[in-house]
């Protein structure tokens, strides 16, 4: 079973429409994930990650139920089985 | 001696804190009409319109707060907007800096025609060589040994405002870090900021990190330049080597913004603020001020402009003139309103009055080719609202 990606909808377009993703790569974190992600789809990426491969300040990536801030950040360890989310921050003005 | 532009049209690019409206008149200037918001929910801190070499290309530098700053551009003045999968705008890896926001948009010199170059933060140049298709980070800049030393001004640490000088010749003013220059087109950069104060330093009169908020030049006499500081108020006439004091007459020598007249290299205008601690305007009394003996006297431009309770602030880039004769001068508050004078500032009209955040004004006298152009796209719109909605109208 493949690890999956839910793209949210503002990035769907740069995704191919896809609202899920599914990574047939070996991911042995949720940066693998991110940068498999990435070569599909550059724009994910740019839009997800800064040029320094931070994810940026107002967006969210989980693993599972996990928010990946509050574990080992982009080193957070991940399984075929996991689910990777990426989601807006509840921020702006 | 620069050639006054045939007027068919004005077009104002007014950048707000949701979007990107567009307000299009004719030559006369008397009746404005709106459209917008483009790029809507986005912060658009910088805009340019590019009428060089036969395009008529609207420019937006967007802020998304979640999925980070693209540069995005138009064709058809708005209707459709460039949407690249990549951003447009990266830092190289190895800098280990990351794009914040573009903060400045400016095409080049008319001769060379696919020059473009677009300040950003945190404090770099980036320059395209193909009209805008590709960018690269100006190394010069990248590297300089003053950079560990900039520190961010209340917007950050940004690269506001470029000026094309002329023959390789080119300044750039940051916030904070103050004006620098390149005489090698771009090579080397040199701190240019004799006699520029800076009254949040110990030292008044350092060699860089002013807080310069806005410099301008009129391309006759480049080497004259006018400087909008963080309290301060200066002009250059050897291109920036010394700057001197000509707050003569202002209320406030603290503000944003400044603009060039288009045909007089002798004209300006501003719009002082009462202070670092109350950026409003002075007295509450909304009023742009022009020298037009650059700098010697100003005069308090205010008639159509609000006189009591107006608790207004413009912003460094929201101030802009038009190359028309008489020149148009537009500015936009940061409660929402643009006003418009068609006479260089003697009477003023309200615009809007009601838009997002205003951030950024820019003018542009559009070409019998675009003027024809935007008849047709307002024929297609009238049309198609007559169907389905009236049409919107500024005022």
């Amino acid at each position: 079973m493949p690890l999956v990606v839910a793209i949210p909808g503002p990035l769907q377009p740069y995704a191919g429409g896809r609202a899920m993703v599914e990574l047939r790569e070996r991911c042995d974190t949720v940066g693998d994930a991110l940068e498999a992600l990435g070569e599909q789809y550059p724009g994910v990426r740019d839009r997800v990650l800064t040029e320094q491969g931070d994810v940026r300040q107002h967006l969210n990536v989980f693993v599972d139920e996990d928010n990946v801030r509050f574990a080992l950040g982009l080193a957070t360890p991940v399984s075929p089985e996991s689910r990777v989310t990426i989601l807006p921050a509840v921020s702006g003005g | 001696m620069i050639k006054k532009s045939a007027n068919s049209g004005v077009l104002l690019l007014v950048g707000t804190t949701k979007g990107a409206f567009v307000f299009r008149s004719t030559g006369a200037r008397t009746k404005w009409t709106m459209s917008g918001p483009y790029l809507r929910g986005e912060p658009v801190y910088a805009m340019a319109f590019d009428g060089r070499a036969g395009r008529q290309r609207m420019w937006a530098g967007t802020g998304n707060p979640f999925f980070g700053s693209s540069l995005r551009s138009s064709d058809d003045l708005g209707k459709t907007w460039s949407e690249k999968a990549e951003h447009a705008i990266k830092f190289p890896a190895e800098s280990g800096l990351a794009l914040k926001q573009i903060w400045q948009i400016r095409p080049g010199p008319a001769h060379r025609p696919d020059v473009m170059y677009c300040g950003v933060e945190p404090s770099a140049l980036f320059e395209s060589q193909d009209a805008g298709k590709t960018w690269t980070a100006n190394a010069g800049l990248l590297g300089h040994e003053h950079r560990p030393k900039w520190t961010p001004g209340g917007g950050g640490q940004c690269l506001h405002t470029i000026v094309p000088l002329g023959d390789g010749r080119i300044g750039i003013a940051m916030s904070t870090g103050g004006f620098y220059r390149s005489d090698d087109g771009g090579k080397s950069w040199r701190a240019r900021n004799v006699g520029v104060r800076a009254e949040f330093l110990p030292d008044k009169y350092p060699e860089f990190g002013q807080c310069v908020h806005k410099v301008v030049s009129h391309p006759s006499r480049p080497e004259r330049m006018f400087l909008q500081n963080h309290w301060g108020l200066y002009r250059s006439d050897d291109w920036g080597e010394t700057w001197h004091d000509i707050a003569n007459g202002v209320p406030s020598d603290f503000g944003f913004a400044m603009a060039i007249h288009p045909h007089d290299p002798d004209t300006a205008y501003i719009v002082p603020l009462e202070s670092d601690q109350f950026r409003c305007v002075p007295e509450a009394k909304l009023r742009v001020y022009r020298t037009r003996d650059a700098g010697k006297s100003w005069k308090a431009l205010s008639r159509g402009l609000p006189q009591e309770g107006a608790f207004e602030s413009v912003l460094r880039d929201g101030l802009d003139t038009d190359a028309s004769d008489p020149a148009g001068v537009y500015f936009g508050t940061r409660s929402g309103k643009v006003f418009a004078s068609r006479d260089e500032g003697a009477t003023w009209e309200m615009v809007a009055r009601s838009l997002p955040s205003v951030v950024c004004v820019k003018a542009a006298v559009m070409s019998p080719a675009t003027s024809h152009a935007t008849r047709k796209m307002a024929t297609a719109r009238r049309k198609k609202a007559s169907a389905h909605r009236p049409v919107r109208r500024a005022r």
